[in-house]
């Protein structure tokens, strides 16, 4: 599969990712040569083969439903770029 | 002093020949005399580790001290740490400091370990060189124009240069491993789920794990005893008990069976290299273990089926870096699609974006059948080829990575020639397995590793194993030149 | 040209834990911002999810309630977007492998039942919350919400107008508060409503192009935001345009819709299993035990009613819609001895008027059931008639005392003795000579005159029946 400038592209934009433009290229070329070594997948089959997530065949585990967590507001936005109020700001979202 | 054995240190301050403070003192003041040249710490705890290392000399003296009480250790900076900053190798968290600290950190220091700093690694542990990582390459203490492997390169080197006597580390395709393999030393990847991954950055959750980097391991033992264990805080962590992993060191070896899976000793590999672990195989025999030829059908496929899942799983886990409640936020962002962008754009270094995008790719509409459904298809092959295996052998031995340590730079452009360096490796995390690397020998003048690989919770018999190969051999004592004086 | 109203709705319903459903963080509503916003729901580095069981017994509860297929294993998928409430930049959902499979609910509209289909209904985290007020230019977040366990609710395109909607969504409504699993507040948002709206013409089997009209918080703009929708949708189509697929939101004070965003852009959520969670098994004993945990369902309930305490199917409806009504109900019931009827009447008549009139809810009413049922015990046994068991609810109202002692201390006891009646009308008979001569020239009206007056001589404490039969036979004679 090659990928091409555009893709590129709209990748990044889904991702959010802010590329340069003179990068565009060699991330379109780095992205192609990876997926060509991706797609060696495609030597064996896999019909019928129930696809894996987890390396350990475990089931979920369940917490009971009790409020252990107090409020540290305070601790939690130590590392807030922006704040006020106790609430984090970014920039106008218009709906 | 710096190659004594964990058991030997804790001897000494048991019997107060030496103090915890000055044990810690005397690492801390290898770290600043050696690390200028290596780069293998991000960020020094000296103050708050002295203190750690006084609360340790007063449990010893009333006589509350278990084997790692006192004992300097490093962590990787992926581990999160409350008070203290938790980089991940990135620009992203230049300035963060975690509010909580990682189970596996906490578990060490109620063992009474006393943490020197945090160590260098490639960026969100992206990385077969730590030649990405924010804070500078690492170099490698046996030659410091090669890369110490990636991506806990920082632990790995820094343990090699005997800047501490233990480290931690995290292994996703080989991040542990490798890099053991390059710097000499003893590292070991426990089966997925013993080791918490809480406060442990993800990279790809389901191939993350943590584990250790030691001289020896007896060493690499006692520090992953400590670390292992269940956590209600991991819904993947594993709810069952943790074998006591120095009873067995003693163990003969005889009678075990070890598979050496054929496609591992192709001619891909290196002559010099495949001499070496066939050495060490050799070794292995003459102790008394039986020597099989297995194959691994799928194994080849690893290493494609990985560059599906750890980007897609990643692609999501890097979300949250988005400049909103932590982490780098770019200047005055013009509305939101700005802030996100830019400040994602230039939190993450490039590998960190290839990575992202390939997985917001494979997984984006139209695609995720063709590649995501079928690397998750790919990856049940390989574990079953490797359950098929252990129903055979009892541990399966190779070399750890395709070559020694390469140069500085040498593959940095070339990510497809990169990812290649860990086709050994990268099969173990897609199992679930644990896997260990051992020095067996040097070429040119650099460490080789034999990886070991055992069956899932035989982390036991793996370090058995291991340490019944480093009473055969002395590579694991090997210093690298220049670093073996006092300072 | 004719046209066909489809509509699917999608309703969110926030479960009632007390914990999230990935943290052990409050789900209590109203905090300060951000308070109840634990390191996990704010996506910090290093922190992982580990699934609230309750969350979980809600969803099979509800699954079991519809009659609905409980998957054996579901598995949480991360749906990807960016947006400031969506703290990881994912929201932990459920996507291929739902916990409840298809299922089904009946609604009744114009008397007629109609059965809609649930096509699934899934576990998944609710956002936080963006304030659009001023911060300097600035919007801000507050994350107290995020994590909050929501069960989305996905129908079949079933219904065909706003009346089958509104139907459906209280149907729904009333279920989960009956469960137990959801509070029901429409106004805090625990139970919103995203509505899929198309049109087509009549007798054409294909649908048209839906558009999503998102967080309906009330059963009237959920009526209003279809009729308008519809209303533009085929506007649009006659005037030769083309509807797009788009989310819409509805403007209660302009009482119309508008499109979302100005450039839709195409979502691509990328989808895929959360790997930091596993899948989640539901066992054949927790099956077991939320079947044995299930109340009585409204629908049966009122059959029951109808059955059990020979009400008609009006009188059934109104005392089922409410649990806390059906229950306070058959509690009364039990203290009145098993007078169904009369305790309805009361149930529905003096005791709703009240508690309208008060304000109050069934649950915080100032009467409790049992002093109900031994008021209505009192009635029925003849203690008391009915309208000076009127005057003795009036007492209980404003005190705690039971019927009993109220009738005893007000001296209200109805007057049933023969002889003392018989008393009473001869002496009133002595002083009204011309009336009883009216009466036995055939003016029988007259009788209500001396009705009345031995009701006011006894302050309406003589038993009316006996009073009728004494004067009855009195005046004959």
């Amino acid at each position: 599969m090659s990928i091409q400038s555009e893709d590129v592209l709209k990748i990044a934009h889904l991702a959010r990712l802010g590329i340069q433009d003179e990068q565009v290229e060699s991330y379109a070329s780095d992205l192609t040569n990876i997926m060509g070594l991706v797609e060696q997948m495609n030597q064996v089959d896999t019909t019928g083969i129930e696809p894996m997530a987890h390396p350990l065949d475990q089931v979920q585990r369940l917490r009971p439903d009790v409020v252990s967590e107090k409020n540290q507001r305070e601790a939690l936005q130590k590392n807030a770029p922006d704040i006020q109020d106790g609430l984090f700001l970014v920039p106008r979202v218009i709906e | 002093m710096y190659n004594k054995s964990l058991k030997e240190l804790s001897i000494s301050l048991q019997n107060r020949d030496i103090s915890s403070v000055e044990l810690s003192q005397y690492f801390l003041d290898r770290i600043k005399h050696f690390d200028g040249e290596i780069n293998s710490v991000i960020t020094l705890n000296e103050d708050a580790a002295l203190l750690a290392a006084e609360q340790a000399d007063k449990n010893i003296q009333s006589g509350k001290a278990g084997l790692l009480t006192g004992i300097p250790l490093l962590h990787k900076d992926i581990f999160c740490t409350q008070g203290l900053r938790t980089s991940c190798g990135s620009k992203m968290l230049d300035n963060f400091i975690a509010p909580y600290t990682a189970t596996a950190v906490s578990q060490l220091e109620q063992a009474g370990a006393v943490m020197l700093g945090k160590t260098n690694m490639d960026e969100f542990a992206m990385g077969s060189s730590n030649e990405t990582s924010f804070y500078g390459g690492v170099k490698n203490p046996w030659d410091l124009n090669t890369v110490p492997g990636g991506s806990s390169g920082g632990s790995a080197a820094a343990v090699a240069a005997r800047l501490a006597p233990l480290a931690s580390g995290t292994d996703t395709g080989g991040s542990i491993r490798q890099p053991a393999a390059f710097c000499g030393i003893t590292g070991i990847k426990p089966t997925y789920g013993r080791v918490s991954r809480y406060g442990m950055i993800a990279f790809a959750s389901s191939l993350d794990q943590g584990g250790a980097f030691a001289k020896s391991a007896e060493d690499a033992a006692v520090m992953l005893q400590a670390m292992s264990g269940f956590d209600e805080k991991d819904s993947t962590s594993v709810d069952r008990p943790v074998d006591d992993l120095l009873d067995h060191l003693g163990d003969s070896i005889k009678g075990l069976t070890i598979g050496l899976p054929k496609e591992f000793f192709t001619d891909d590999l290196d002559n010099d290299i495949r001499e070496k672990v066939e050495a060490a195989v050799d070794a292995l025999k003459s102790a008394g273990a039986n020597i099989k030829e297995i194959s691994l059908p799928n194994i080849n496929l690893s290493v494609p089926a990985y560059y599906v899942v750890a980007p897609a799983e990643c692609s999501a886990n890097l979300s949250r870096f988005d400049g909103v409640r932590f982490g780098h936020r770019c200047d005055s962002p013009k509305d939101l699609e700005d802030l996100y962008k830019r400040s994602r754009g230039e939190g993450f270094g490039d590998e960190v974006k290839r990575r992202i995008m390939i997985g917001a790719y494979v997984l984006s509409a139209g695609y995720y059948d063709a590649y995501y459904k079928k690397a998750q298809q790919v990856r049940r092959l390989i574990r079953e080829d490797f359950a098929q295996a252990f129903k055979e052998v009892d541990i399966i031995a190779s070399a750890t990575a395709p070559s020694v340590a390469f140069s500085a730079g040498e593959k940095k452009d070339d990510p497809v020639s990169m990812y290649l360096s860990d086709i050994f490796t990268i099969g173990v995390n897609l199992a679930g397995l644990p896997g260990m690397s051992v020095p067996c020998g040097f070429v040119d003048k650099k460490p080789v590793g034999l990886q070991l690989i055992g069956n899932y919770f035989e982390e036991s018999r793996l370090l058995n194993v291991a340490h019944q190969y480093q009473q055969l051999t002395d590579w694991h004592l090997a210093v690298p030149a220049g670093y073996e004086k006092e300072v | 040209m004719q046209w066909e109203t489809v509509i699917g709705l999608e309703i969110h319903a926030q479960l009632a834990t007390k914990s999230k459903i990935f943290s052990g963080a409050s789900t209590a509503y109203g905090a300060e911002p951000n308070t109840q916003a634990c390191a996990v729901d704010l996506g910090l580095p290093g922190t992982l999810p580990v699934l609230n069981e309750q969350a979980v017994r809600f969803a099979v509860k509800f699954g079991l309630a519809i009659g609905a297929h409980i998957a054996p294993y579901s598995v949480f998928a991360r749906k990807n977007y960016f947006y400031p409430d969506l703290p990881k930049g994912y929201q932990t959902s459920q996507f291929d492998k739902p916990i409840v499979g298809l299922g089904q609910i009946d609604i009744v509209v114009d008397g007629e039942i109609k059965t809609i289909g649930v096509t699934r209904a899934h576990l998944e985290e609710d956002a936080g919350k963006s304030l659009h007020e001023d911060y300097q230019g600035m919007t801000g977040v507050d994350l107290n919400r995020a994590g909050t366990p929501l069960l989305e609710i996905v129908s079949e395109p079933d219904m065909r107008s706003s009346a089958e909607a509104v139907a459906y969504v209280k149907k729904l409504h009333t279920l989960v508060q009956y469960l137990g699993i959801c509070d029901g507040n429409m106004q805090e948002g625990s139970f919103r409503c995203d509505v899929n709206v198309s049109v087509r013409p009549m007798g054409q089997e294909e649908f048209g192009t839906r558009a999503e009209i998102k967080n309906l918080n009330s059963f009237r703009f959920i009526e209003k935001a279809i009729a308008h929708e519809v209303e533009r949708q085929i506007d649009v189509i006659e005037s030769g345009g083309k509807v797009v697929q788009e989310t819409r939101l509805y403007d209660s004070n302009k009482d119309e819709t508008r499109s979302m965003r100005s450039k839709e852009e195409a979502n691509d959520y990328r989808y895929f299993p959360c790997p930091d969670l596993l899948p989640v098994e539901i066992t054949s004993e927790l099956l077991d035990d939320m079947r044995d945990s299930l109340p009585e369902l409204p629908a049966a309930k009122k059959q029951r009613f109808q059955q059990q305490y020979g009400l008609n199917e009006y009188d059934s409806d109104v005392l089922t819609t409410q649990r806390a009504m059906a229950n306070f109900y058959e509690d009364a019931v039990n203290f009145a001895d098993a007078e169904s009827k009369l305790v309805a009447n009361w149930v529905m008549g003096e005791l709703s008027a009240g508690l309208n009139q008060h304000s109050l809810t069934i649950s915080t009413s100032p009467v409790s059931a049992e002093r109900l049922g031994g008021l209505v015990k009192r009635i029925a046994d003849q203690t008391i008639s009915g309208k000076i068991a009127k005057k003795v609810f009036e007492f209980m109202w404003g005190s705690e005392s039971s019927a009993d002692e109220i009738i005893e201390r007000e001296g209200l006891m109805q007057i049933s003795d023969t002889g003392e009646l018989e008393k009473i009308i001869d002496q009133l008979m002595a002083d009204n000579e011309a009336q009883v001569e009216q009466f036995r020239a055939g003016k029988t009206k007259v009788l209500g005159f001396f009705v009345g007056s031995i009701m006011k001589q006894t302050q309406g404490k003589a038993n009316p029946q006996e009073v009728n039969k004494l004067l009855q036979e009195k005046l004959k004679e």
